[in-house]
């Protein structure tokens, strides 16, 4: 069983199989963030309350969702190769951190601008505002240790810990701050009671996670496939590929 | 010679604190740094009383974290630099057990001062005594936590250039959660409220630390030296 992911999981194959699937679901979010845009800025109603302004969350809460999805990619796949010793679970790993910085940005920065017409505040010390952030500072500590340590296999695997430490810390950290934004802070956001969502505004908005899901999956193989390039490069099938281009 | 564990344990805790307090200036400089800090405040923010009062249970905790994230480099550092750690990590008794040694003796030696100079300075600063009690219940559970979550993320950055900084990006946000409960129970105190909440949270806070943080120490010792 072990030897048949392991062959499978082997860098070769990797390479191999991952070429199609970066076209695959690159193609599929092409197709599914057109539908989700056209949708969510023509099709879908302005709210009742907070206008044209809401048609941001098409960007900001799929961002929001794939920001703690990333991370716990991260720690899983780092996991793995700790556990397993499976090189491209540590390639991904380690690809996987800078997009889930970007995502984590993403959020802040559409809810900030978000934040603005609505609140009257680029910021307001609110639970979940505060625990992203925090979570930006985690993806970026990782991502320092990742440059700290020279040896690709030793930074991969310190990588692990560091985001299995993390995965223990983010239900902590989210609950003291959501625990701390009600002890301290008066009512100075009104926040809106989510109304259930309507359907026209829930189809946009699931087509545009798919998208960024998408996105994620393809971005996160091509930047493992240039990864395991370097990693590999005194190996024999890096040789074989170059040799066949080149000739 | 077999030993039981807990000789083993007392050697190794005996070890450390000789070795720290032969380094007195290593104990002396974060403790005069967390003076330092605490006392930067009032001069941004002016002598009034009132004001300084209110918030310098927060500015004392702020002081201990970053104090506690100065003094984390002692841990290993020296054991690391001339290969006792690797000893360590090669003898037969279990690392989680050695490290659970090492973080007592730098609790001891870091943590424990800490505490004291903490309640030395509310004094000076006339805190009021319940603001007193709770800064020192509040630091017994606490700091040891931050020394435990700090082994287990300066055994990862151990020896790296640069690891200072590095270190204190990777482990500031961790601390927040210790933060935010002992400053939650200096506060309702002062009002008069229950903190029995924020105290329970704080010891389940300890439990767990001690539970994981040796493993997550001892694991990434080993992964430092490949």
């Amino acid at each position: 069983m072990l030897r048949h992911i392991n062959q499978f999981a082997s860098p070769k194959n990797f390479y191999a199989l991952s070429c199609k699937l970066v076209h695959y679901f690159g193609g599929a979010c092409l197709l599914l963030f057109v539908a989700g845009v056209f949708g969510g800025l023509l099709f879908s109603p302005p709210d009742y309350q907070q206008g044209e302004s809401v048609r941001i969350i098409y960007v900001h809460v799929p961002s929001a969702w794939m920001s703690l999805f990333v991370y716990i990619v991260m720690a899983g796949a780092g996991t793995i190769g700790l556990i397993w010793r499976i090189k491209i679970m540590d390639v991904i790993a380690r690809s996987s951190a800078p997009l889930g910085a970007s995502f984590t940005f993403l959020a802040l920065a559409t809810g900030s601008l978000w934040g603005k017409p609505m609140w009257g505040a680029w910021w307001v010390w609110d639970a979940r505002l505060t625990s992203e952030l925090i979570l930006l500072f985690l993806y970026l500590g990782y991502i320092a240790l990742q440059s700290a340590i020279e040896d690709p296999r030793m930074a991969a695997r310190a990588g692990a810990i560091l985001a299995l430490i993390g995965i223990i810390n983010i239900p902590i950290i989210h609950f003291s701050v959501e625990w701390w934004s009600t002890l301290h802070q008066g009512p100075t956001v009104s926040k809106l009671d989510a109304p259930s969502i309507h359907i026209d505004m829930l189809i946009p908005l699931l087509l545009m996670a798919l998208a960024y899901m998408c996105y994620f999956i393809s971005a996160v193989l091509m930047r493992a496939r240039c990864d395991l390039l370097a990693l590999e490069r005194n190996s024999a099938w890096v040789g074989e590929l170059i040799g066949e281009r080149s000739r | 010679m077999k030993s039981n564990l807990l000789d083993v344990f007392m050697t190794i805790l005996k070890r450390d604190l000789s070795l720290g307090l032969s380094r007195s200036s290593e104990i002396a400089n974060p403790l005069i740094f967390f003076f330092i800090v605490v006392m930067i405040f009032p001069f941004a923010l002016g002598p009034e009383s009132n004001l300084l009062q209110r918030i310098m249970p927060g500015v004392i905790w702020i002081a201990v974290l970053l104090s506690a994230t100065l003094s984390l480099d002692m841990m290993f550092r020296s054991d690391f630099e001339d290969g006792s750690l690797e000893l360590m990590l090669l003898s037969r008794y279990p690392m989680t057990l050695l490290i659970m040694a090492k973080i007592t003796a730098h609790w001891l030696l870091t943590g424990a001062p800490l505490i004291l100079a903490s309640i030395f300075l509310g004094v000076l600063l006339n805190l009021p005594v319940e603001s007193l009690l709770y800064l020192f219940i509040t630091m017994m559970l606490g700091t040891p936590v931050l020394s435990m979550v700090g082994s287990a993320v300066m055994a990862l950055t151990v020896g790296l250039r640069g690891g200072g900084v590095l270190l204190a990006l990777l482990i500031l946000p961790l601390y927040i959660p210790v933060l935010i409960f002992s400053i939650a129970a200096i506060d309702n105190a002062i009002l008069g409220l229950p903190i029995t909440g924020e105290i329970y949270i704080l010891g389940a806070l300890l439990v767990l630390a001690i539970t994981l943080a040796p493993f997550a120490t001892s694991t990434s010792l080993r992964i430092r030296f490949g």
